[in-house]
C-alpha cells in the first residue's frame, strides 16, 4: 500500500481496510450492512472506483450519502441506478449470475468456509437463536466469489459448525481482526496468507478451533492502514465509530 | 383501521405484514394487538420490531420467516425468549429471503411450487422439510423447491392509493406485490389518499390494482418507527430503544400498555410521539424528474 501509515488504528479498522483492499479490480459487489458496508464504500473510494454496490433490499448501483442504518436504509435508494423488487434482485441479478463478489458475515465458520448464522446448540432447542439465512445461503451459492468478514475467536472459528446455513464452495477470502485467509480450491480449506501487525502465530492458533494451514509463500504482515484509509473511515464512512471502535 | 382489522383479520389466520425495512405497517400491527387476535401464523421475511411486538403480546403461535433480527441493532428479544431453550413457545418455519419471495410468487401465480438455486449443501432442508429437492424435467439438474404461501391476509403500507385501492409505492419494493397477489384478503394502509387521476397520471408506479384490495385505510405515519421513502426516515432511536424494552417481559408489557393498549388509535399514538420527534424524521426533498406518457387519441 502506498501512503503514510496511520497511527492508533483499531483491530476493526485493520479488518475493514484489509477487506476493502481485497476488492481491488472488482466490478459488481453484493453488500451487507455493518462492516461489509464500510469496507465496500472504502473500496469504492480507493482501490475499486467503478464498483457497483448491490443491496439485497433491491438496489443496483447504490450511492449511499450516509452510512446506512440498516440493509434497507432510504439512503441506498436516493440516487441509485436502479431499484428492483426483491424477486428481480435475487432472481435476475444474483441467480442470473451478475454478482462478482459478495460479502457475508458469520457467527461460526469452519475450515472449508461453510458458515453458520442460524443457531448455537441444537436446531430444535438452541442455546442461542441467531438471525438465520436471510439472503446468505443463496448469495453463497450464486455469487461468483464470496468474501467473509468476521471477528476471529475459538467460538467463531470452529472445528464443526452447529448448523450449516451457507456453503463455503465459493468463499475465496476470509478477513478477520487477526489475519487474512484464502480458500484454496485444491484442498478446499482456508490458508493463512497474512497476519495483521502485532498479531503472533500463538495469537492466531489460540483463536481458532482447527490447526491453521499456511499458504505456499512466506507468511507476510498485512500493511497497516494508511492515513488516507483511516481518514475516509473516520471522517466519512463511520464518523460515530459505530462499527470501527 | 379498527373496522378493517375487525372485519378482515381473524383468530388463527396466516397474516403477512410485508415491507423490507421500508413501509412496515406498525399501525396495523398495533391495532391487531389492541383487538387481541390470537393464534396467528405470522409470515414476513424479516419479522422486525412489528412481529416482536405481536409475538410479545401473545398474538401468534407460529412464525414463517427468513431473517430474525433488529436490523442494524441486534436481536429481537421477545421472539428469542419464545424460541430459545428446552420448551419453545413459538413454532418456527424457516427459509431464506429468496425462498420466502418465491413462496409468495408461487402463491400469487397459482403454482404448486417455485424452483430456486438455494439450499444445496446446507442444513436448511433438514430443519424445514418443506424445502425439497426437485429434478429438472429437461436436464436432470437438481434444484430446490419451496411451496406456495397464500396468506389469509396481507397488509401493505404504501405512500398513496385512491379510494378504490389502486396503490402506488416508490423506494424499496420488497415483496409486497407478491404477498398481496398471493393473499385472500388485502388491506392497504396509506400515507395519503389521492384522486384516481393522480394514479392514472403515473401508472408505472402502481404495484396493486384496486381489484385485489379489500380495504383502504388512511394512516399518516402508519409505518413509524420504520420509514416511508420521501415522507419520513426510520426512527432509529426507537429501534435502539426496543433492544432494551424487549429484553424483559415486564418492560415489554409496560411498553404495550403505554403505546398500544393505552392509545385508542394511530392518531393518538402520533400525537403522543410529538411534533418535535416527527419533524426530525422528515427528509429534505429529492423529487424525481417526470416522464411524458404522451396522449394517444
Amino acid at each position: 500500500m502506498s501512503g503514510a501509515t496511520g497511527e492508533g488504528y483499531s483491530a476493526s479498522e485493520m479488518m475493514i481496510v484489509a477487506a476493502a483492499r481485497a476488492l481491488a479490480g472488482q466490478r459488481v459487489c453484493f453488500v451487507g450492512v455493518g462492516l461489509p458496508n464500510i469496507a465496500v464504500n472504502l473500496a469504492r473510494r480507493t482501490v475499486a472506483p467503478d464498483l457497483e454496490l448491490v443491496y439485497e433490499a433491491g438496489v443496483f448501483g447504490a450511492r449511499p450519502a450516509r452510512l446506512p442504518l440498516s440493509i434497507g436504509d432510504p439512503t441506498i435508494v436516493t440516487g441509485a441506478t436502479a431499484v428492483t423488487s426483491m424477486f428481480e434482485l435475487f432472481g435476475h441479478y444474483l441467480q442470473g449470475g451478475l454478482i462478482d463478489v459478495a460479502f457475508l458475515g458469520a457467527a461460526q465458520i469452519d475450515r472449508y468456509g461453510n458458515i453458520n448464522t442460524t443457531v448455537i446448540g441444537s436446531y430444535e432447542a438452541p442455546t442461542t437463536r441467531l438471525p438465520g439465512s436471510g439472503g446468505a445461503c443463496e448469495i453463497a451459492q450464486n455469487a461468483k466469489q464470496v468474501f467473509v468478514i468476521m471477528r476471529q475467536s475459538p467460538r467463531s472459528f470452529v472445528d464443526k459448525l452447529d448448523f450449516r446455513t451457507s456453503v463455503g464452495t465459493r468463499v475465496s477470502i476470509v478477513v478477520t481482526d487477526l489475519a487474512v485467509f484464502h480458500r484454496r480450491p485444491a484442498d478446499r480449506v482456508l490458508h493463512v496468507d497474512a497476519l495483521h501487525p502485532g498479531v503472533t502465530l500463538d495469537d492466531l492458533r489460540a483463536s481458532m478451533g482447527w490447526r491453521p494451514k499456511f499458504g505456499e509463500g512466506e507468511l507476510v504482515e498485512t500493511a497497516p492502514p494508511t492515513q488516507r484509509e483511516l481518514a475516509l473511515i473516520r471522517d466519512e464512512l463511520d464518523p460515530a465509530g459505530v462499527y470501527t471502535k | 383501521m379498527r373496522d378493517a382489522i375487525a372485519e378482515l383479520v381473524r383468530d388463527g389466520d396466516t397474516l403477512a405484514i410485508e415491507g423490507f425495512t421500508h413501509l412496515i405497517c406498525f399501525a396495523a400491527g398495533h391495532e391487531i394487538i389492541r383487538q387481541r387476535r390470537r393464534d396467528l401464523t405470522l409470515a414476513r421475511l424479516t419479522p422486525d420490531l412489528v412481529y416482536d411486538q405481536l409475538i410479545g403480546a401473545g398474538a401468534a403461535s407460529k412464525l414463517i420467516f427468513s431473517w430474525l433480527g433488529n436490523p442494524g441493532v441486534g436481536s429481537l428479544h421477545a421472539i428469542r425468549r419464545w424460541t430459545e431453550g428446552a420448551k419453545p413457545r413459538l413454532q418456527l418455519e424457516e427459509y431464506s429471503h429468496f425462498g420466502m419471495v418465491c413462496r409468495y410468487t408461487a402463491g400469487a401465480m397459482n403454482l404448486p411450487f417455485f424452483p430456486l438455486r438455494s439450499y444445496a449443501g446446507t442444513d436448511l432442508p433438514t430443519a424445514n422439510p418443506l424445502i425439497r429437492p426437485i429434478t429438472s424435467p429437461y436436464t436432470d439438474e437438481e434444484v430446490y423447491a419451496v411451496p406456495p404461501l397464500r396468506p389469509d391476509v396481507a397488509i401493505v403500507h404504501a405512500q398513496r392509493a385512491d379510494a378504490a385501492g389502486n396503490t402506488q409505492v416508490w423506494g424499496l419494493l420488497g415483496c409486497q406485490k407478491e404477498a398481496a397477489f398471493a393473499a385472500s384478503r388485502v388491506i392497504v394502509v396509506v400515507e395519503e389518499l389521492v384522486d384516481e387521476a393522480v394514479i392514472r397520471a403515473d401508472p408505472n408506479r402502481t404495484i396493486l390494482p384496486g381489484l385485489v384490495v379489500d380495504a383502504v385505510v388512511v394512516e399518516p405515519w402508519g409505518a413509524h418507527p420504520s420509514y416511508a421513502q420521501g415522507y419520513y426516515d426510520r426512527d432509529n432511536a426507537f429501534y435502539i430503544e426496543w433492544d432494551a424494552i424487549s429484553r424483559s417481559e415486564d418492560a415489554l408489557a409496560g411498553w404495550l400498555d403505554e403505546w398500544v393498549y393505552g392509545v385508542a388509535d394511530r392518531s393518538e399514538y402520533v400525537e403522543k410521539l410529538g411534533r418535535q420527534r416527527l419533524d426530525a424524521l422528515r427528509p429534505a426533498p429529492a423529487p424525481s424528474g417526470s416522464v411524458d406518457y404522451g396522449e394517444y387519441r
